[in-house]
């Protein structure tokens, strides 16, 4: 290939890239317009809701921000892990919903030093959603059900099961939610200022490290890939597939776990219902969009994240429905999947969904053998 | 006590309508090879459409039309995304799931909570006088009687005409109903596009006739994936899978009988639906039914190895391109 066509190529999917984005913004002006709302104030309802201010970085709001990029990289990071491996792990709300609720029971039950009690919580969290996560895998290894309808089932099991909890068990007189933990089972923030949960970022950090080395530079990472891309082949390869599932599964569902307890160990102090808020379902639409390209899921789930905390805004000053952040989350990644889809076609035949298919397999094939 | 159990069924078979409308349209769309995984969304997207659109002209059937498109509009961009893109078809349903359930809320939220045409029940003559059956099938609106033809007419393409022999090859294997002449890319557009009006057709259903209104998506939140998984059920066979969805609602309204009759905690009533689906999914893809096959006589085999085939359709959710 020559150097001017390769920039050709270059600047067309940038072009695309560009045209994708664009279009996303006009549709979903559209639809603000539609309910009868300017998009323009809509706009800068968010941007003020993620703490951008004429004056300057509004803190206390930013950190809003960052409290939903730290769970949702908790999830982005497990759902790598899956994707890698060819599993769709619908049911990552479900075990963020489990391992929260874990969390509260040892909020709840156990007395202990605060420097051992938090840690004990969100091990009992991310247990327990690994607990939840290697259910759906048995069931798909062992039972033949598909992880995308097991992992919906106990998604709303896990549901049913906190607000069974909720409203019975664990419940206060509204009913709404248990009530607040004591404070020294929480996760403190870092200043009053900038009210983000330092262990919490630095175990995110520390998992996303471990999980990106993991995949990218181990026997394993290759291993998952093989299987990710065909169970057969990985299988006639000597792949153990179904451990492989389990790990995997398992490993995601931990993840999930520890995003729960941030969730109530941090952002509400208590349990509520659907203490996920959704954050499971958007780190699979940042893992779609990041594909197996792992160091872009922080910068994605940062820009998800900031329209997430920049929405609940809109409620409070233009009356306007918060699911607006999921229709402008949902039509971007829909835009880019199909500009994805046009740059193939315009490249040429072939499918692009699955970049290092053909061409890497066989060197992964050889690694693993080797 | 008769009429009272007819009183019952009668309320469950209107209550099955959506989820036999949307199954049997993924149903056709599964058959034809295409995965349309966006029906939770779909579904709500197709209720909130029909009912802005019912109220706003004032017409049931205009409301009607509106879902139907909306159905139809997202089973095609699957399709489009899938067939001239070369996208999965899995994530593009996932992403529609989602979208389609969050734009029905955004665009939904100025019409929640008041009141707006619906279709009026048409007890049918002379049918409705048959003691029992009367009240069971024909004290009904339109959409159950739509929901009925639907399933024979669905069953008779399918096994009893030349179409449906092309729908089934195409599923199949695309590439010897190629090579026999069919336009695969044409047939699978054509049924996608008639499967996801279907699901449209169902999502109206909700809010022009079972819960009539725009009030909350969460009264249908889930049933998009329980008719996914009635279709696993139901062995992509039109008539088990009504079948499935007819029992599936009944087996929940027995639910929330016992739970006004027993001491059981109300909330955990919610999760059996979610704990059948898991079970039946459990026991289709186990083998079980094949082996309860193998004990009937061979005559009772034959017979019932078409309606109790529980594979999918083989080339379900893949790509198919000429070369």
């Amino acid at each position: 290939m020559t150097r001017s066509s390769l920039l050709g190529q270059r600047a067309l999917a940038l072009g695309i890239g560009l045209a994708s984005i664009a279009v996303s913004l006009l549709l979903t002006a559209l639809i603000i317009l539609a309910v009868g709302a300017s998009p323009l104030e809509v706009f800068n309802k968010v941007t003020e809701g993620i703490g951008l201010t004429p004056t300057g970085l509004d803190i206390v709001r930013f950190s809003g921000v960052v409290n939903f990029w730290i769970p949702l990289m908790f999830v982005c990071t497990g759902l790598l892990v899956t994707f890698t491996a060819g599993l769709w792990n619908i049911g990552v709300e479900g075990q963020m919903m489990f391992g929260a609720v874990c969390a509260t029971w040892v909020a709840q039950e156990v007395f202990l030093p605060t420097v051992i009690q938090v840690p004990l919580e969100m091990l009992a969290a991310a247990l327990g959603g690994a607990f939840w996560a290697a259910l759906t895998g048995l069931l798909k290894t062992r039972g033949g059900v598909h992880e995308i309808f097991g992992g919906v089932a106990m998604n709303n099991l896990a549901n049913i099961f906190s607000i069974y909890l909720i409203s019975g068990p664990w419940g206060n007189q509204g009913g709404q939610a248990t009530p607040p933990f004591r404070p020294e089972t929480l996760l403190l923030p870092i200043s009053s200022e900038f009210r983000v949960s330092a262990a919490a970022l630095i175990v995110m950090v520390v998992a996303f490290g471990g999980i990106f080395l993991a995949l990218s530079g181990t026997r394993w990472g290759l291993e998952l890939k093989a299987q990710g891309h065909s169970q057969r082949s990985a299988l006639l390869l000597g792949v153990p597939v179904e451990r492989n599932v389990l790990l995997a599964m398992a490993l995601c569902g931990f993840m999930a776990g520890l995003a729960g307890s941030v969730r109530v160990l941090f952002t509400y102090g208590n349990l509520r219902p659907l203490v996920s808020g959704g954050i499971g379902f958007l780190g699979l639409l940042v893992v779609l969009l990041t594909g197996t390209r792992a160091l872009w899921a922080p910068p994605i789930a940062f820009f998800f994240a900031a329209i997430l905390g920049g929405s609940t805004r809109l409620k409070i000053a233009l009356q306007l429905d918060q699911s607006l952040a999921g229709v402008v989350q949902g039509i971007l990644v829909l835009m880019v999947i199909l500009a994805n889809g046009v740059r193939g076609r315009l490249h040429g035949r072939h499918p692009v969904q699955a970049p290092e298919a053909s061409a890497s397999l066989e060197a992964e094939e050889a690694a693993i053998h080797g | 006590m008769d009429s009272e159990l007819a009183r019952v069924l009668g309320s469950v078979v209107a209550n099955a309508t959506p989820l036999v409308i949307a199954s049997l349209g993924e149903t056709i769309t599964e058959r034809v090879g295409v995965i349309n995984l966006s029906l939770d969304g779909s579904l709500q997207l197709a209720a909130m459409v029909a009912f802005v659109a019912a109220y706003a002209s004032g017409n049931a059937m205009l409301g009607l039309a509106a879902g139907l498109i909306a159905g139809l509009l997202v089973a095609l961009l699957i399709l489009f995304s899938n067939i001239a893109l070369r996208q999965d078809q899995v994530a593009v349903g996932f992403v529609l799931t989602l979208l389609a359930a969050d734009l029905a809320q955004f665009l939904g939220q100025n019409y929640t909570r008041i009141p707006g045409p619906t279709f009026p029940t048409i007890p049918i003559p002379l049918l409705r006088d048959i003691p029992f059956l009367g009240t069971v099938f024909f004290n009904h609106n339109a959409l159950v009687y739509f929901s009925f033809i639907l399933l024979f007419t669905t069953w008779f393409v399918m096994y009893r005409t030349r179409w449906g022999l092309a729908l089934r090859a195409v599923g199949e294997r695309p590439a010897a109903a190629f090579a026999r002449g069919t336009n695969v890319t044409r047939t699978r557009y054509l049924y996608t596009a008639i499967g996801g009006a279907l699901v449209g057709v169902a999502g109206a259903s909700y809010s022009l006739a079972i819960k009539a209104g725009w009030a909350n998506p969460a009264v249908m939140r889930g049933d998009g994936w329980i008719a996914l998984a009635i279709v696993i059920f139901g062995g992509w066979h039109p008539l088990r899978v009504a079948f499935g969805a007819y029992l599936f609602t009944g087996l929940r309204a027995l639910a929330s009988t016992i739970q006004q009759t027993t001491e059981f905690p109300l909330v955990l009533v919610n999760a059996v639906p979610w704990v059948l689906m898991i079970l039946t999914l459990l026991l289709v893809s186990s083998g079980l039914v094949d082996r309860l096959m193998l004990l009937s006589p061979p005559w009772a085999q034959r017979l019932l190895r078409n309606f109790l085939r529980s594979a999918p359709p083989v080339a379900l959710g893949t790509q198919f391109t000429r070369e």
